[in-house]
């Protein structure tokens, strides 16, 4: 779906798609899914302990846009199927300025975008959660499956890299946090470690004078994966003229959506204009090394790195001096 | 394991409204071991208490159809990106397609079944029928949950948002503006119903 292993890492799935519709013809039932063993532990702990018994062959289930999408193709198994639901510390939104965001591994992404505070908190964030899929999809899918899931195109992560947001690991060896640009290792694959479950994302709470934005370019209008996306996040001096601090982070032009490290960094102290901008993006075109796929040429997706990353500083920075 | 909500023991409840041994798999013939571990669930669907076994492997989906013979919902891609499968669950819409059965405990699920009052049609149902809104029909149910919902949240949609909130439900036929166009008019109707 919408949310899956996207960007040109498509492929399998594309070549698996063709298969089940070929052995659907040689016997009913084909496209049903393996049956497995269903779980909903209401406590972490006990998450965990269902973890360790079954392995690399249980699978967690939050939205279940992904997963049980993938269950049923076969691009994965499961010998059982944890539901996170029912955990309330995985379901907990909790915002307040002064402290900032904590946002449960579980929690969908409409539950986001409707937070009246969110929306100037995280616009970042808040734009993404928006265009994920269609309603039907953000009723269910979560921003902690999609960190999970580990698409390069995942619309939510470059948000979370740009927000500086942390991951909170829970394990049978305790608990563990880390800064998110850490947590994806390469497309599909994240650094969970086996028996830890993701908790919650923390998001430091918002600064004065500083504002973010996402976009993304997809071929259709909506419900499609980023042929490439950009995620900025800046903050301006009093006089909303300059640059105190940015954080860029591109999707879907690498193995895992990466942190504009160069670019951020020579933002700090630049004018607030259109050759900024430009230039940015620019910078950040160095670090992006895309495929080439049905959605679009390496080249194409780096050209759009430029254009992307130019528009969303130019948003991010009108709405930091709107505030 | 412990979870207290559910486990895959055989049900042990009667059911006091409406119990169904799912045979699909059975049916099916080859996949003698899905007969075995049948997962009670409690759920509401159109107002109804209703209680089913099923397999944890079974959609929502496959559930209402071949379970519960609620077939106004469809099978379109079995991915979740037509929307043909659409129903509410605890008042939000999602692909059924995408929702595990078993996550149906304790929720409140509404089908297009249950949008028809009395055996009158619903403004959205009679303004897709008068602005022949659809063609084959496979999709109709889908949209017409869809929109009831948009209109039950924002009572006065523009076509800008009225786009956006289908965005997930396609249609192969009619290319959307007399969907569109019926949309609107019935939210005009409802419009004129409350006032």
């Amino acid at each position: 779906m919408a949310t899956g292993n996207g960007s040109g890492w498509q492929v399998r799935h594309w070549t698996h798609r063709f298969f089940t519709i070929t052995t659907i013809t040689t016997g009913a039932g084909a496209f049903a899914l393996q049956n497995f063993q269903y779980a909903a532990p209401t406590t972490v702990d006990d998450a965990i302990q269902a973890l360790s018994e079954h392995g690399e062959q249980a699978k967690m289930l939050a939205g279940g846009t992904d997963i049980i999408v993938q269950l049923r193709e076969g691009m994965c198994e499961a010998d059982a199927v944890i539901d996170i639901k029912r955990i309330e510390e995985l379901m907990q939104l909790e915002y307040s300025s002064r402290v900032g965001l904590q946002l449960g591994a579980g929690v969908p992404c409409w539950k986001i975008y409707q937070h009246a505070e969110l929306s100037v908190a995280y616009p970042a964030l808040v734009d993404a959660t928006r265009i994920i899929g269609g309603w039907q999809i953000q009723s269910r899918a979560s921003v902690g499956g999609n960190l999970c899931n580990a698409s390069p195109a995942a619309d939510t992560i470059p948000t979370l890299i740009a927000h500086n947001a942390v991951c909170h690991i829970a394990g049978p060896q305790g608990r563990r946090s880390l800064p998110v640009e850490q947590f994806c290792a390469a497309p599909g694959r994240n650094i969970l470690q086996p028996g830890e479950i993701l908790v919650a994302l923390t998001f430091p709470p918002p600064l004065p004078k500083a504002s973010s934005a996402y976009e993304r370019f997809i071929p259709r209008n909506e419900m499609d994966i980023a042929a490439a996306g950009a995620a900025s996040w800046v903050q301006l001096d009093d006089t909303g003229e300059r640059i105190v601090k940015a954080r860029i982070a591109l999707g879907a032009v690498a193995p895992t959506p990466i942190f504009a490290q160069e670019a951020s960094s020579w933002l700090v102290g630049q004018p607030v204009n259109d050759e900024t901008f430009v230039e940015a993006g620019e910078i950040a075109k160095k670090v992006a090394s895309p495929i080439d796929d049905m959605r679009g040429t390496r080249e194409y997706r780096v050209h759009l790195v430029g254009v992307l990353t130019k528009r969303t500083l130019a948003k991010a920075t009108h709405r930091a001096q709107a505030e | 394991m412990s979870s207290p909500q559910h486990t895959n023991t055989p049900a042990q409840k009667h059911s006091s409204t409406r119990t169904l041994q799912h045979t699909t798999a059975l049916q099916r013939g080859n996949e003698e071991r899905f007969v075995t571990e049948k997962i009670h669930v409690s759920t509401t669907i159109n107002g109804e208490a209703v209680e089913f076994l099923c397999d944890a492997r079974q959609s929502l989906l496959e559930l209402l159809r071949d379970g519960l013979s609620l077939t106004g919902c469809k099978e379109g891609c079995n991915n979740g990106n037509c929307g043909a499968c659409t129903v509410m669950m605890n008042h939000l819409p999602v692909n059924s397609c995408c929702v595990l059965a078993v996550e149906a405990e304790d929720a409140e699920i509404e089908t297009v079944e249950g949008i028809a009052a009395q055996g009158q049609l619903h403004p959205v149902q009679q303004c897709f029928l008068q602005g022949a809104a659809l063609q084959c029909g496979i999709c109709t149910p889908g949209f017409i949950v869809t929109v009831k919902a948009l209109l039950e949240q924002n009572p006065h949609p523009t076509e800008q948002e009225i786009r956006f909130a289908l965005a997930g439900n396609l249609c192969r036929c009619t290319g959307y503006d007399k969907i569109i166009r019926s949309v609107q008019a019935a939210a005009e109707i409802l419009q004129e119903a409350k006032s």
